[in-house]
């Protein structure tokens, strides 16, 4: 830190003392009581606690609701982190060149970023609907979001379309900060564009592409609740029921609440495996200042 | 590098086509919204303005009293960004211009902060919340948002970029330290600030999960479960309705978004430097 600090011994536990407030009530409190609550038998009325070991977690696991929900949620992840950061990627290069109205182009590219994830659910669901919607006008196929093998890749495209800006914004930092000075070398030592892109540009970008990895992941396991409550509700047939929706149903619907935290933790473990991830990734791989 | 007229008209095909996909789905939502609903179902489908324009509106507005939901979304999502911007730009202080037994560990502590999103510990804030009364208040819905890793971070980024004379400079002058956060910090960081709000109004105006669970009566609803709301109580045909609701509830974050671009932009660059 700074060589040049101000000496005030209590003055900056004081100016702590408001952030730290708020993160012991309500972030580091309800954590450790809801990883607690995991371990015991809640009554959903009288509140009652029973001590119950691993009775949540076992329970949790020989569900085959819950666990076809945990491969789905992988699967979502995964396809909305690819298929987002690719097309973001591509934009954000077109938005990189010398042309005239970039500036214009850049707002109109980035701006769903505003929007909510509930807003693009109800946008999906116009487009989609069997019974007026374009796409189905158009495609002359009709239940897209009925069937309860289409409906997931809705989802997939709604979620993608909504971080569409988001993405596309840190892409378009870290391309600026490429140092022009390696492309022109490489451009000398007779590299094409192609080449010059996936050898130095995209290893420049390793590190934003890690951290859209994490963030992504993370919006698609937690944020995309209103868009899927808004969509589907997790239907058909429980075809789009990811994690985040499993658990509020479960807490909030069924009030299984020693159930509920096991969840939780799940996806707590779920957050650190994919932080940990990522902070392995930045430090080994992609040291390149 | 030198583009063909070729090359130049390929990249502006390809960028129209993106704001296209991306633009499509919010134009085709604006035009429904002035449709009748005989003219939303009229085959083939009619993709251009309605006559329904002022109905649409009026209804989608009174249906669910999306006034008061909007009124709510923006008293959360301003007292919520207040609360923050106020926290950490006091914490990121504390942090870059003080040396304090602990540093490391309350510095550690606000990391792990970003492994506890909302999900991870809902059941319990769930009974915090009900313990202190604030189920179904705007309370619930602001105090337990105000601490925020993010903003820490972003005004750590930006501090540290201020040169180390300024703060020597007015030590020599026997500024004290707040003088010294209020008359030469706070000046410096105002795009950082602008940045934040947009962020975070954005975030606070677009949640969901925690205002569903935390409210329950219709007047402490707000704009996103409104959206549900119109969805349940319009006949489901009736999409000219719904998607005024839609334009109306997206309306205040954009109009944030566009005035407020560029420093939104800077503070971004800032954010993926953590």
């Amino acid at each position: 830190m700074k060589s040049s600090s101000f000496k005030n011994p209590l003055l900056p536990y004081v100016l702590l003392i408001p952030t730290f407030l708020i993160l012991v009530v309500f972030l580091f409190y309800p954590a450790f009581e809801t990883f607690r609550l995991s371990l015991f038998k809640v009554h959903p009325y009288s509140g009652a606690e029973r001590f119950a070991g691993f009775y949540n977690f076992k329970k949790i696991f020989t569900n085959p609701e819950y666990l076809s929900s945990f491969w789905r949620s992988l699967v979502f992840a995964v396809t909305v982190v690819i298929i987002g950061l690719m097309f973001s990627l591509f934009v954000a290069v077109l938005l990189n060149q010398k042309a005239r109205g970039m500036k214009l182009y850049r707002s109109f590219l980035i701006w769903p970023y505003a929007l909510s994830p509930a807003i693009a659910g109800a946008l999906f669901n116009f487009l989609f609907n069997p019974a007026n919607g374009l796409i189905g006008y158009f495609t002359g196929v009709r239940t897209w979001l009925t069937d309860s093998s289409t409906a997931m890749f809705i989802i997939i495209i709604a979620a993608v379309w909504k971080n569409l800006g988001y993405n596309i914004v840190f892409y378009l930092t870290a391309l600026r900060n490429v140092p022009t000075s390696a492309l022109e070398a490489a451009a000398i030592d007779g590299a094409g564009p192609v080449r010059r892109f996936f050898s130095i540009t995209f290893t420049y970008l390793s590190p934003i592409t890690f951290f859209l990895m994490v963030m992504n992941t993370t919006y698609a396991y937690f944020a995309c609740f209103g868009l899927i409550d808004v969509l589907t509700e997790g239907g058909p047939a429980g075809s789009t029921q990811i994690l985040i929706y499993q658990l509020y149903k479960d807490f909030f619907v069924h009030s299984k609440i020693g159930y509920a935290a096991a969840e939780s933790l799940i996806l707590f473990l779920l957050v650190v495996g994919i932080t940990m991830l990522q902070f392995q990734t930045t430090e080994k791989k992609v040291h390149y200042q | 590098m030198i583009q063909t007229r070729f090359q130049t008209i390929r990249l502006h095909t390809l960028l129209i086509l993106a704001v296209l996909i991306i633009c499509l789905p919010v134009i085709l939502a604006i035009i429904i919204s002035t449709q009748s609903e005989a003219q939303v179902l009229s085959y083939p489908p009619r993709l251009i303005p309605g006559s329904s324009t002022i109905d649409n509106y009026n209804k989608a507005w009174r249906t669910v009293n999306l006034g008061r939901l909007m009124f709510n979304s923006g008293v959360i999502a301003i007292s919520v960004t207040i609360g923050k911007v106020i926290l950490s730009l006091l914490s990121a202080f504390a942090f870059t211009h003080f040396e304090f037994k602990g540093k490391q560990f309350f510095f550690f502590l606000i990391l792990v902060t970003l492994l506890l999103p909302v999900p991870v510990r809902i059941v319990a804030l769930f009974d915090v919340v009900r313990g202190f009364g604030w189920i179904d208040s705007y309370a619930g819905l602001i105090i337990p948002f105000w601490a925020s890793a993010t903003g820490t971070f972003l005004f750590i980024q930006r501090f540290k970029t201020v040169p180390v004379e300024l703060i020597d400079a007015s030590r020599m002058d026997g500024c004290r330290p707040m003088q010294y956060f209020f008359r030469i910090l706070l000046p410096l960081t105002k795009s950082t600030i602008g940045a934040l709000c947009v962020i975070e109004f954005i975030y606070i105006w677009n949640q969901y999960l925690w205002p569903l669970m935390a409210t329950n009566s219709d007047s402490m609803r707000v704009v996103q479960i409104g959206i549900k709301m119109l969805m349940n109580s319009e006949s489901s045909n009736n999409w000219g309705v719904i998607m005024a609701g839609v334009v109306i509830s997206m309306l205040p974050p954009l109009l944030l978004f566009f005035v407020l671009q560029d420093s939104f932009m800077k503070g971004f660059a800032l954010q993926s430097e953590k």
